[in-house]
């Protein structure tokens, strides 16, 4: 019940994404065509896939991010994760250019992990009767990485080159140059597996202990799994910000903190807002596309600012 | 049985509790008061190893605190911390679901669900079932609480100034239920205490600590004196004798 509507509308608009694009395909072109239907599969089906598990996995990371943060204002795009992800990318095509992908993926991976450990450490010191301190510090720490990506990218000529990750966007996404994002999309799932122990954290790690929870061990547990996702998400389609943000505030506005409940609607609504601002960014000024993730700054900002002004609870 | 032996705790050179020996035996309400800083907390933290032992050691039961495994200990002793701030959006029965973890480990079965039903019912939470903790009163939020460690179902149950910010009714709602779970359930329950009315009026035992030492031990007729007020709390408050119980006069 709670999932079917999200099911129908992301069914609906996977539908028409397949069928909205600057090259003109239609239901019954796919019968008459044969151009009709390779772009339908070499293009137009792997850039609504990437779309829904790129979405889905940025909201659950998203979620995870900010349990282990202990504060609703960050997430791993923009708060450092995606920043150091962006990192390992230059340095691994600075460093290793002739290496398969696989490699480059793992070195963007180790970087996005140190990254992200480092931001948490560096919260953990934060007086807990500040918490706007936190999403402060991770944009602060977030824009220093940045500031050294581009700096590195500036010496070394690769500044446009990075440019492509910096902005997530979908149009370059093709059959065989997306399918790390199935990847993403598994191991997003997969801590559902762990969702009553990440939820157990949301009591603080005093009662967390008391309950018997391992809690250094989820604690690596999620932040890997931010880490990967984070990674794999940046490596094939560039930082998307916002999703992780938004989407799982306006979950919890509803549905509460525990992620068995909360996990498959947040990560349904995550790759409903991705997919949506994809078509959108493709119709907005046809036949030329906009990149998804100025889209998604754009419906995110507007989103944002609705949940900071709502009024936050009722009864 | 929890049993202390020689435990002393420092912060940063402080000494907070000095060479601490005490047994709790099965069974009972024992009360810990004593003033602000006496080292309460951090030595109901210390049984639970919510804080890691510095020297000597502490057991429950064949428990050794410190080697056991937190999930082992998790199913004989259960705490709430002081700190009653949850900023999580959780609903009244999630939390106390979760207080069934150590049993369950993230797979309720029938057995917690009936527990769980059956702790709600004792804490009159099943109005509140489905509201979420910041929605509710700061009374009601403390009771979800006290509920969670309550199905955690262990035989020792250890309570950091539960009545914190609790309006009378609701601090002898709290009490009397704590009451009736070591007279009726056989529980074990050693909770820190700030209102030594409340201590002498629900406790079958008070230990009072003073300057990280146990200053007095046993009965709440023959602890709350006039001595103990002037003594460890640095107050000249009068104590009248209601039936057979001190009052502090405040």
């Amino acid at each position: 019940m709670r999932v079917a509507l999200p099911l129908l509308a992301l069914a609906m608009l996977a539908l028409l994404s397949l069928f909205v694009g600057a090259a003109a395909l239609t239901p019954q072109s796919l019968f008459t065509d044969p151009e009709a239907a390779r772009l339908l599969l070499v293009s137009r089906l792997p850039r609504t896939f990437a779309a829904i598990l790129a979405g889905a996995a940025l909201a659950i990371t998203g979620q995870i991010m900010q349990i282990l943060a202990r504060n609703r204002f960050v997430e791993p795009v923009t708060a450092g994760s995606g920043q150091s992800a962006a990192l390992g990318i230059l340095l691994a095509a600075y460093l290793v250019p002739a290496a398969p992908v696989w490699i480059k993926m793992g070195i963007a991976a180790a970087t996005t992990l140190v990254g992200s450990a480092g931001l948490l450490l560096m919260i953990r010191r934060l007086p807990p009767t500040q918490p706007l301190l936190v999403p402060l510090v991770a944009l602060v720490y977030g824009g220093v990485i940045g500031a050294g990506v581009t700096f590195v990218a500036y010496q070394s000529d690769m500044l446009q080159f990075i440019q492509t990750w910096m902005t997530g966007e979908l149009s370059g996404v093709l059959k065989g140059r997306y399918e790390l994002l199935w990847v993403a999309g598994i191991a997003s799932v997969a801590t559902w597996f762990i969702a009553d122990r990440i939820t157990l954290l949301t009591l603080g790690e005093e009662r967390a202990r008391s309950l018997g929870l391992n809690v250094p061990l989820i604690t690596a547990a999620g932040l890997a799994a931010i880490s990967l996702v984070t990674a794999m998400t940046v490596v094939t389609l560039g930082a998307i910000p916002f999703v992780g943000l938004v989407v799982p505030n306006l979950v919890a506005r509803i549905m509460g903190d525990n992620l068995r409940r909360s996990l498959p609607v947040s990560a349904l609504c995550g790759a409903i807002l991705v997919l949506g601002a994809d078509i959108a960014g493709r119709v907005v000024r046809a036949p030329f596309e906009v990149p998804v993730a100025t889209m998604i700054g754009v419906i995110g900002a507007a989103l944002f600012i609705f949940l900071l002004y709502r009024e936050p609870r009722r009864g | 049985m929890i049993t202390i032996r020689g435990v002393s705790y420092e912060i940063q050179g402080q000494p907070i509790l000095r060479d601490i020996d005490l047994d709790l035996p099965r069974g009972g309400v024992t009360a810990l008061i004593g003033p602000n800083g006496a080292g309460k907390s951090t030595l109901l933290s210390l049984i639970a190893r919510l804080k890691k032992l510095q020297s000597g050691r502490i057991g429950v039961d064949d428990l050794e605190v410190g080697k056991c495994s937190d999930r082992d200990l998790a199913k004989v002793l259960a705490i709430m911390p002081q700190s009653g701030h949850v900023s999580a959006r959780l609903r009244v029965g999630e939390l106390v679901e979760m207080g069934r973890y150590p049993w369950h480990q993230g797979r309720p079965g029938a057995h917690d669900r009936e527990i769980v039903a059956e702790t709600l019912t004792r804490f009159s939470l099943d109005a509140l079932r489905d509201r979420f903790l910041d929605e509710i009163s700061g009374g009601q939020r403390q009771r979800a609480l006290a509920a969670m460690a309550y199905a955690q179902g262990t035989d020792y149950l250890l309570l950091d100034e539960p009545l914190n910010n609790l309006d009378i009714a609701a601090a002898r709602h709290l009490m009397r239920l704590l009451r009736d779970m070591a007279t009726g359930g056989g529980k074990t329950i050693v909770i820190v205490l700030h209102d030594i009315n409340f201590a002498a009026a629900f406790a079958d035992r008070i230990v009072v600590m003073h300057e990280g030492r146990i200053a007095a031990d046993g009965a709440p007729e023959t602890i709350i004196t006039q001595d103990l007020l002037t003594g460890v709390f640095g107050t000249d408050a009068e104590i009248l004798t209601l039936g057979a119980r001190p009052v502090v006069m405040v």
